[in-house]
């Protein structure tokens, strides 16, 4: 499938890596910047480049390979190259070269303020997983003046496709008229029933509808069923909606998304993502956790965040992170006299813990702090976020919708074309 | 004999075992090898992500797959190293694999196998350089030439 159209701007994507070609992934990463219309390049650099780097960066590393990266970075902030937006992409694991990552990334958004991507793959990395990363990456590079918008206008409609759930919005000259959220069963159908529900609400006919926007993983398939002006990655489209919402548009601010299947965690700057990550690997971390804990409690997911609050997750030893041996833990401590309020607020502090473990390392925390989908509802998750950032942390109104409220945003920018 | 050079892709090094008789196991023949394979197209060193699952054989999964992949390559080398000659130290232009993990362990499993092996330091001057191909070439020529092995 095309996913992003030919006569968008090709853009020039800086990849800074190490290992890559040998995890046999050059091949993914190249299918998917193919994908987003993005070509990618290689800084030149002079061998006394890399042999000087150390000095020059302050960072002594032992690898070559991450000396190179050091020094093509240096060559972007020189300018001895142009590049519209920055890979920067380790073995998974290394410690050595998760620092260079790490401060490559913070070096590059300090001195130039080229969005950049930071990633560490296994030999299992495709080009499937790398695509939103990537098209969020070029959309930021490519779109910035549609991001800039702050205000929505006319009549436009998002639809967010997630793992778990579907979310449709209708909004009116900046006002939300029109909601609707269905679990997600069949991604077509669940979206129209959403969509029905927030038109129904809004008391418009689908053909008033100015402008639509889709995201979520269901995003491709809604576009071409709704023929939506925006077909747009949940990166974008949510740090956009959170700072909506929560009314920060200017200035900086992280967004947290913990969802059904995958995490995000943004830094944005005046409403545009700067760095981000996107965690998948574990569904530990992530709302799937939280469903299964309160299936487990025989409480509604809706019920578990009230539960934790009045809990102390202290009074549970959690063994695991995992959903089978982590839930496994739970159930032990529920035997062994532990109440269900301590039980789920275990639950809580171990999602929200793997989140700052594994995650917030990658991007720069900066308040306010943003939490946002439907996980962030379960009011146990941001108390537990926030004693782990000792941050407060805030709820935008509506933060279940925040997909689709940026979607149905930034659609508005296409009405007038 | 077999003589396995490190840093594996050191051309200088490669020339000098061949000067003296012997095979170099060298890391451009394996790549060389890998890109000419017909039917695989994984770019640019043609290295799969089967190629890190390889690479079992020398370290467990927790280790970095850039760190696999490369271990993959240098199987055969050091499955047929019967002597070897290391450089402590070089510069990078002297040869390089990129990874210090990669590099730790292929030095680590060459001294472990027990075969006739020189370690010297990389040359700082150019006495040292001397000094250098002397040890390399003594040790050269200690070893039993390739072809009168039987």
């Amino acid at each position: 499938m095309k996913k992003i159209s030919t006569n968008e701007n090709l853009v020039r994507i800086a990849q800074l890596s190490c290992g890559a070609e040998y995890s046999g992934i050059q091949g993914e990463i190249d299918s998917a910047v193919k994908q987003v219309h993005a070509v990618m390049v290689y800084p030149e650099v002079d061998i006394e480049d890399i042999e000087n780097i150390e000095e020059e960066f302050g960072l002594k590393v032992a690898s070559a390979d991450l000396k190179l990266m050091m020094a093509r970075a240096k060559s972007i902030v020189a300018g001895k190259v142009q590049v519209d937006a920055v890979f920067v992409a380790t073995c998974f694991r290394c410690a050595e070269a998760a620092i260079v990552r790490s401060e490559i990334r913070r070096y590059l958004n300090e001195k130039t303020g080229i969005p950049v991507i930071s990633y560490s793959f296994t030999e299992r990395t495709t080009a499937g997983t790398l695509l939103t990363r990537m098209e969020a990456l070029t959309t930021t590079a490519r779109r910035k003046s549609l991001l800039a918008r702050e205000k929505q206008s006319g009549l436009t409609a998002g639809i967010d496709s997630g793992s778990t759930t579907t979310k449709a919005i209708i909004m009116r000259d900046d006002k939300i008229i029109g909601k609707g959220w269905v679990p997600t069963i069949k991604v077509l159908e669940s979206a129209e029933e959403a969509f029905n529900n927030a038109l129904k609400e809004a008391g418009v006919g689908r053909e008033d509808i100015q402008a639509i926007g889709t995201t979520g993983y269901g995003r491709f398939l809604l576009g071409e069923h709704f023929k939506a002006d925006l077909i747009q990655e949940e990166i974008t489209v949510n740090s956009k909606g959170a700072v909506y919402l929560a009314g920060t548009q200017k200035g900086s601010a992280t967004v947290l998304d913990i969802g059904g299947m995958d995490n995000k965690a943004i830094s944005v700057q005046d409403g545009i993502p700067g760095m981000f990550t996107m965690g998948g690997i574990c569904a530990g971390a992530s709302g799937r956790f939280l469903e299964m804990t309160a299936k487990r409690l025989g409480v509604k997911i809706e019920e578990l965040g009230k539960l934790a609050l009045s809990g102390n997750y202290q009074n549970v030893k959690m063994n695991s992170y995992c959903i089978v041996f982590g839930i496994q833990s739970l159930v032990n401590s529920l035997a062994a006299g532990s109440t269900p309020e301590d039980v789920a607020a275990a639950a809580c502090h171990s999602v929200a813990e793997q989140l700052f473990e594994q995650q917030l390392q990658e991007i720069d925390v900066k308040e306010p702090v943003l939490m946002v989908g439907g996980t962030s509802l379960i009011e146990g998750l941001p108390k537990a976020v926030s004693e782990l950032l000792k941050v407060k942390v805030i709820v935008p109104e509506n933060a279940q919708y925040i997909g689709a409220v940026g979607a149905a945003l930034l659609a508005s920018g296409f009405i007038s074309k | 004999m077999k003589v396995f050079i490190y840093p594996t892709n050191s051309l200088i090094l490669s020339d000098l075992v061949e000067r003296f008789g012997h095979e170099p196991l060298a890391l451009m023949a394996v790549i060389g090898k890998k890109i000419r394979t017909k039917g695989l197209d994984s770019p640019p060193i043609n290295v799969t992500p089967e190629d890190p699952k390889l690479g079992l054989k020398y370290a467990a999964v927790e280790v970095p797959s850039g760190v696999r992949g490369r271990m993959s390559l240098f199987d055969s080398l050091l499955t047929d190293a019967e002597a070897a000659v290391i450089v402590r130290d070089p510069v990078i232009s002297f040869g390089c694999m990129g990874c210090a993990r990669t590099n730790e362990l292929v030095n680590f499993l060459i001294r472990a196998k027990k075969i006739p092996l020189l370690e010297v330091d990389y040359p700082e001057n150019e006495d040292n350089a001397k000094e250098f191909v002397y040890k390399i070439s003594e040790f050269l020529k200690s070893l039993k030439p390739a072809e009168d092995k039987k």
